[in-house]
């Protein structure tokens, strides 16, 4: 930025806008809360404000905008007095994902029996699409429909007129048919020949055939996907050898299932599908957790134990990361023993938790109920000669900080920043927190005697901490570094 | 309304009116007054199109949203539909039609599809009954919608996710179309330049739907020289970093949709002199952003820390603007201010909207727009494992995340699990701040180790739930995860030999386009100021390494059309990003289009403008279960 000329400087003194200082260099922001004081002491005459610029309904649409417009010509309706008109702000919004473009969003059907037969009837009685254009006399067209070529016929489908697929019987003309709609690119079209192709050809030659067309493949694998004919594609999945991603397509039907009995089952079945071996593992785990939710939910929805009228649950535990079921066992199923499935040891152990995410997990669970005495045990060692000692996966810092955003009190936090290495470390985190205590016994151990001066102006005067800095500013022993 | 399309080095507003004619006349099919049943995701784009006195003037008497029942009472003529092609409208349609009161004189039915009509969906109101009560069935061609003098849209959301992780190239079809269409109106382009698979399958398709064409000559003097298509893949990295440009703040925070954005309204609230606790607006408040705001205008494009001294010396200038008022003596001089008075006033307004703003967005990054970031990166590093997370506050997240990419894109520690992601992950971040990261750092680094991805991987699924192991093998598909293959890492040589790195990016005066970054230069700007100047062949090496094929074609051009160059005539290139943009992209792109010697100005156009947050939520399964 620039500085302002001095003529500026004089201007901006000489005018009522004072609140134009551009000492502040540094400081671009100081700036934009200037410029926004300025904003407002220039609003002089509020009343015809807007009278030659566009005007703008609350809601920032501008008035006469498409959205804006739906909502008020509606509204006027509404406002008339039409009691049996429904409101039309209640509308259940439509999909608003996707593109309007692709493939899938031709297909986004509700999957009733009537869509099932709609495909099936495509090629039915009459393969003919009905564009108004055939409300005409059918006659007028007839006769000369059965002589279209590939090519003609792919035109008039994209055209959007009549076009008849029947008159492609054999295997050859069908081929022919599809490669001509594949290379005008038109999905619309492709898929209007493949649904054809479906119903009047074998699984197995469609198959084949597919496979030896790329582009065309494609369109019927992600066909088959929107329609949901999961049965197919699976067998398709499987001609292709794509088999991890028959597995996950399998996989991600569960998410569709609400009953968690049912979608429990729907897992345990998929355990047999051919996933990477990553996958495997992961899905294995998938199930177990929920197996074993349903039986802890089972158990604690009547809520029996002391600690659930305590703390009561708010919410059940069906479905929830396996992370979240390690802090809920942590919090209401700690020190069962290992051999019951809610106990921490034991999820711990089937799950294969790492040793951080484990502490980490336990510690928010019990510094949450204030079991000061969990949490101590959790660091506590007992080396070879039987002294215990504290040691933590996470870094004390880590530690401190939870402990903190759970309320503990002053010696437990300073307990933990002790054990914190880093002296600058400790430092900035007892200062955060005001452990006096800490901080002086830093600075006295770093023998940095300016720092201690200055930090005595923070404290209270007259305070047992003040008394202490005073006590160690007088301490001849101490050999200050400055 | 939209003067600010015919601003630009391309008059785009003749695509504008000739989609603005086409509507007219669909409207004049049906005679009489109407009613427009609109599918409600398309008042969006159709907005950047026309307003609604376009459509009265052509007797849209109503318009409703589509949705089942009946459709409301309304005494007119004709009902039209604007939908989409998707099946589950075509059951609402049906179901509209049918319980149309028979009591009541009949109406007309009319469905116009946008963008295309499908077989399948007129098909289905056949299998409901409904085919023969249409009166007129229809399609709205809108592929490109201009959406900025600079700028077009196809508006589709999906079209990454399509393209590179279902295989399905409709997209590129309509991007075909599209693109064929605007050589209709402004010439055929007689170069094509290309990166990436989808690019190369686009070229093909126009060359085809060209010669297909090949009897009715383009008699328009060409106004683009080159096209450049470039496949969203060939730089995966630009769009997971954080934009830090004022337009991309906006869109990374709030999210701009066809052009519009909403914002808290706290902040927003005109306080008026002696009108003290007035009830604070709860709803959004919600304004449009483009060009035609000649602050806006000035500023979107710039890095965040330079908006501060923008706006302050706007506030200067408009000020003493409204100080006149006092020097005005004469009655022609008070006419004069009075006549300036309403630009002025919209001035003002304008400040006081993007001051208010930029205050919004200072909260959530104050510490990145105090701190120079760039020589400070060693201390930030100690810095940010020193600050506890208990206390933090938004700046304090957004400036540790910026920290972090910022030792990705400079290669620092990406063969290593990530201490911050680990600890973000703990805390339970939203999982697309993780996703972003670890692609990031997947993406700078190559491919992870399969040691370092595995363990990202459990982290992931064992926080956030197991049955996201679909999103992480989405991300796998389309290479923003995956695992190291080779040893060699090549992104460093990507890096120094584009320099998309630079150290000393200037952010007040920028010299260079990585200051949208603040120090990252977007891969695909690079490579698109790279051929105009001096060329691929300077870069033949790094090409290869980036995925797809690189391409050049011309398109032959009528004699007599052959644009003789004026000595120091600026050549025009459209740049189409396949997959989407975004806007710290685009805003590289404008700032070479205004370099003094640059010799290129820039039109750019993609499938959907995008953010790293958008954009992977198009990878996920069923997101919406899991934003929190």
């Amino acid at each position: 930025m620039t500085r302002p000329k001095p003529e500026d400087d004089e201007y901006w003194n000489s005018s009522k806008f004072s609140a134009f200082t551009f000492d502040d260099e540094d400081d671009e922001f100081t700036k934009m809360k200037e410029s926004k004081r300025a904003v407002n002491s220039m609003l002089v005459d509020d009343d015809d404000d807007d009278d030659d610029v566009e005007k703008v309904s609350w809601s920032g649409e501008p008035i006469g905008s498409i959205s804006w417009s739906v909502k008020e010509t509606a509204s006027s309706i509404r406002s008339s007095g039409e009691q049996s008109f429904p409101k039309i702000d209640i509308t259940p919004s439509l999909p608003k994902q996707g593109s309007g473009y692709s493939l899938s969003s031709l297909f986004k059907g509700k999957q009733s029996k009537q869509f099932q037969s709609f495909s099936e009837s495509f090629t039915d009685t009459s393969v003919r699409a009905y564009a108004p254009e055939l409300r005409k006399p059918k006659s007028e067209c007839k006769d000369y429909m059965s002589d279209w070529s590939p090519e003609e016929t792919v035109r008039r489908m994209r055209k959007g007129k009549v076009f008849s697929l029947e008159r492609f019987r054999s295997l050859q003309e069908k081929l022919l048919l599809l490669d001509e709609a594949v290379s005008e690119n038109d999905g619309n079209v492709i898929t209007a020949v493949l649904i054809y192709l479906k119903k009047s050809l074998s699984k197995e030659i469609l198959f084949r055939e597919l496979m030896l067309r790329e582009i065309a493949l494609r369109h019927y694998v992600h066909y088959l996907k929107e329609m949901g004919e999961q049965k197919l594609l699976v067998e398709l999945m499987k001609a292709l050898g794509r088999t991890d991603d028959m597995a996950l397509m399998q996989y991600k039907e569960h998410l569709n299932i609400k009953d968690e009995g049912q979608r429990r089952d729907f897992l345990k079945n998929c355990l047999s599908l051919p996933f990477s071996q990553d996958d495997a593992i992961h899905v294995q785990d998938h199930y177990t957790l929920l197996e074993r939710q349903i039986i802890i939910e089972a158990n604690d929805k009547r809520g029996d134990a002391e600690i659930f009228k305590k703390f009561p649950r708010k919410a059940s535990i069906l479905n929830m990361p396996i992370i979240t079921t390690l802090y809920y066992s942590c919090f209401y199923h700690y020190g069962e023993s290992d051999g019951t499935f809610s106990s921490p040891a034991n999820i711990r152990k089937t799950f294969r938790i790492s040793e951080k995410q484990y502490i980490l997990t336990a510690l928010g669970a019990r510094a949450k109920l204030k079991s000061w005495f969990d949490v101590d045990s959790l660091f506590n060692t007992k080396n070879w000669l039987g002294y215990t000692k504290k040691r933590s996966p996470i870094g004390f810092h880590r530690v401190v900080d939870i402990l903190q955003k759970n309320n503990a009190p002053v010696q437990v936090l300073q307990e933990y920043m002790n054990l914190i290495d880093d002296p600058e470390l400790k430092l900035s985190l007892a200062q955060k927190y005001k452990c006096h205590d800490i901080v002086i016994d830093t600075y006295r151990d770093l023998k940095d005697r300016q720092q201690l001066i200055v930090y005595r102006g923070k404290v209270e005067r007259g305070s047992k901490e003040d008394k202490k800095i005073e006590e160690l500013l007088c301490n001849m022993q101490i050999r200050w570094k400055n | 309304m939209a003067a600010h399309l015919s601003y630009g080095r391309v008059n785009l507003n003749i695509l504008r009116e000739a989609a603005r004619k086409e509507l007219r006349e669909f409207l004049d099919k049906c005679a009489g007054s109407k009613a427009i049943v609109w599918d409600e995701y398309l008042t969006g784009p159709f907005g950047l199109i026309a307003q609604y006195s376009l459509l009265k003037e052509h007797e849209v008497e109503k318009m409703f949203t589509l949705k089942g029942g009946r459709v409301p009472p309304a005494d007119v003529k004709n009902i039209i539909f604007f939908v989409r092609p998707r099946l589950e409208l075509m059951d609402i349609i049906a179901e509209n039609v049918m319980s149309e009161d028979k009591l009541q004189p009949p109406r007309e039915f009319h469905i116009l599809f946008v963008p295309r009509r499908s077989l399948l969906c007129e098909q289905r109101l056949k299998e409901q009954g409904v085919l023969n009560s249409f009166t007129n069935i229809d399609e709205y061609i809108l592929d490109l919608i201009p959406y900025d003098g600079d700028l077009l849209s196809m508006e589709s959301e999906s079209a990454f996710r399509e393209c590179y992780l279902e295989n399905d190239q409709t997209s590129l079809y309509h991007t075909a179309k599209g693109l064929m269409t605007l050589q209709a109106l402004y010439g055929t382009i007689p170069q094509i330049f290309g990166k990436g698979e989808c690019a190369r399958h686009v070229a093909n398709m126009m060359l085809r739907m060209k010669r297909e064409f090949a009897g009715s000559q383009n008699q328009i003097l060409p106004v683009f020289d080159t096209l450049l298509l470039l496949d969203r893949n060939v730089d995966l990295l630009t769009p997971l970093a954080t934009q830090l440009t004022y337009e991309g703040l906006i869109d990374e925070i709030y999210g701009i949709t066809n052009g519009y954005v909403k914002l808290p309204p706290e902040k927003f609230a005109q306080k008026k002199p002696g009108e003290g606790g007035k009830d604070l607006p709860t709803e959004p408040k919600k304004l449009q952003l483009n060009s035609a705001e000649e602050l806006y205008a000035e500023i979107r494009d710039k890095n965040f820390n330079a908006v501060g001294a923008a706006l302050s010396k706007k506030a200067k200038i408009i000020s003493a603007a409204f100080e006149e008022r006092h020097n005005a003596k004469t009655v022609g001089e008070i006419k004069q201010f009075v006549s300036q008075l309403p630009h002025m006033q919209a001035a003002r307004n304008s400040l006081a909207n993007h001051t208010s703003i930029a205050e919004l967005i200072k909260d959530i990054t104050s510490e990145f727009s105090s701190f120079s970031l760039l020589s400070l990166s060693h201390f930030l590093n100690y810095f940010c494992q020193v600050l506890p997370f208990s206390s933090r506050v938004t700046s304090e997240v957004f400036f540790d995340n910026l920290t972090v990419e910022q030792e990705f894109m400079t290669g620092v520690d990406t063969d290593k699990v990530n201490t911050y992601i680990e600890d973000c992950i703990s805390r339970k971040d939203p999982l697309i701040k993780i996703l972003r990261l670890v692609c990031m750092q997947s993406v700078c680094n190559n491919g992870l180790k399969q040691k370092v991805l595995d363990h990202y991987k459990r982290e992931i699924l064992q926080t956030y739930g197991y049955e996201h192991i679909l999103t992480l093998n989405n991300l796998e598909k389309v290479g923003l995860l995956k695992p190291q293959t080779t040893t060699r890492n090549n992104y460093p040589t990507i890096r120094k030999t584009l320099k998309l790195w630079m150290e000393d990016a200037n952010e007040q005066n920028p010299n260079d386009i990585s200051y949208v970054y603040s120090g990252y230069a977007p891969l695909s700007v690079r490579l698109t100021q790279l051929l105009a100047r001096p060329g691929w062949r300077s870069i033949e090496e790094v090409l290869k390494m980036l995925p797809g094929p690189h391409f050049e074609e011309r398109q032959q051009l009528p004699t007599g059309l052959h644009k003789k160059r004026q000595q120091g005539e600026n050549r025009t290139t459209l740049v189409f990003f396949l997959g989407g943009v975004t806007y710290a992209e685009i805003a590289a792109l404008r700032f070479l289009s205004q370099m003094e010697d640059g010799g290129t100005e820039y039109v750019i156009a993609t499938t959907k403008l995008i953010n790293g947050t958008s954009w992977i939520k198009s990878l996920m399964d069923r997101p919406e279960a899991q934003i929190s």
